[in-house]
């Protein structure tokens, strides 16, 4: 009998907490995200980094491991075979991806950045479940965050991976023209 | 030196690209964490030892990157991605590559 009820109780308990988790993390991400919005990011390679010359330039980059719990899984992955959308997993993309740009930006402000350009996402299934169905995503955000000069006095200490700041900051015009000369 | 996943560096002339580079690495976890993890894959959530694990490998492939770069006699690595990450039994493997320049 409580064989039966163990298996009942576990995909209850799995359904219960993994709703107050989403729920949570969509309620802190919302507030991270109000607070963090003052910091631009963009994916454009060019334009913006020469419209702001950096003459100290980081790679900043921000990632997360986040799984569905065991009821939502199973689930989605039955739905999988019979319906066209997961909406589920849509929801675990979601968060997955909000949560590794909030990282990135954190990072950058760290280092007093005004803007973080050329930021990329991937996404990549940590974990084959049951039946192919992807149970834990990984989302890295990653991008290069750009420090104004009077700025780069104050940042902190290299702590990651990476950089000096140029040997003649903006001492020559690149090749490929500015946006707003 | 100078990483970055941007193409070119703005104020700065490439003088020598001296070719790809790459950094590889490969991190394992300790059996209880992912004893753990497994319990907690369970309940859902964020799954915040294989974050770290990613995290601590992705520097480890950048640092290696960087003494490729630097053994090639590169001051920078530009157009950096990062690449095949794959988790099996635990176990987190991921590559990064890059273009080594001369920056003049």
């Amino acid at each position: 009998m409580w064989e039966i009820g163990l298996l009942v109780l576990v995909p209850v308990l799995a359904y219960l907490f993994g709703t107050i988790t989403e729920r949570n993390h969509y309620r802190s991400l919302a507030h991270r995200e109000r607070h963090l919005v003052r910091l631009p990011i963009c994916d454009d390679p060019h334009s913006l980094t020469t419209l702001y010359p950096p003459p100290s330039s980081r790679l900043v980059m921000g990632s997360v491991v986040v799984t569905l719990d065991l009821f939502k899984r199973v689930v989605a992955s039955l739905a999988n075979r019979l319906l066209g959308r997961v909406e589920s997993y849509e929801a675990l993309l979601d968060r997955a991806r909000r949560e590794a740009l909030l990282r990135m930006k954190s990072e950058a402000l760290r280092l007093d950045a005004a803007l973080v350009c050329n930021v990329r996402l991937e996404t990549a299934h940590v974990f084959q479940g049951w039946r192919g169905a992807p149970s834990a995503v990984e989302v890295l955000a990653y991008g290069t965050a750009l420090i104004p000069a009077e700025r780069t006095r104050t940042a902190p200490a290299a702590s990651g991976p990476v950089l000096a700041p140029p040997r003649r900051p903006l001492a020559r015009p690149t090749s490929r023209p500015a946006l707003n000369p | 030196m100078l990483i970055t996943n941007l193409e070119n560096v703005p104020g700065q002339r490439i003088m020598k690209s001296l070719g790809m580079v790459r950094g590889q690495a490969l991190q394992d976890s300790h059996w209880m964490t992912r004893l753990l993890s497994g319990l907690h894959r369970v309940l859902g959530g964020e799954l915040a030892h294989y974050s770290a694990l990613l995290r601590r490998s992705r520097e480890k492939a950048l640092a290696h990157m960087e003494v490729e770069a630097r053994a090639m006699g590169a001051n920078a690595v530009l157009n950096v991605r990062f690449s095949a990450l794959a988790v099996v039994g635990g176990r987190a493997r991921l590559s990064v590559l890059g273009t080594a320049v001369v920056l003049e």
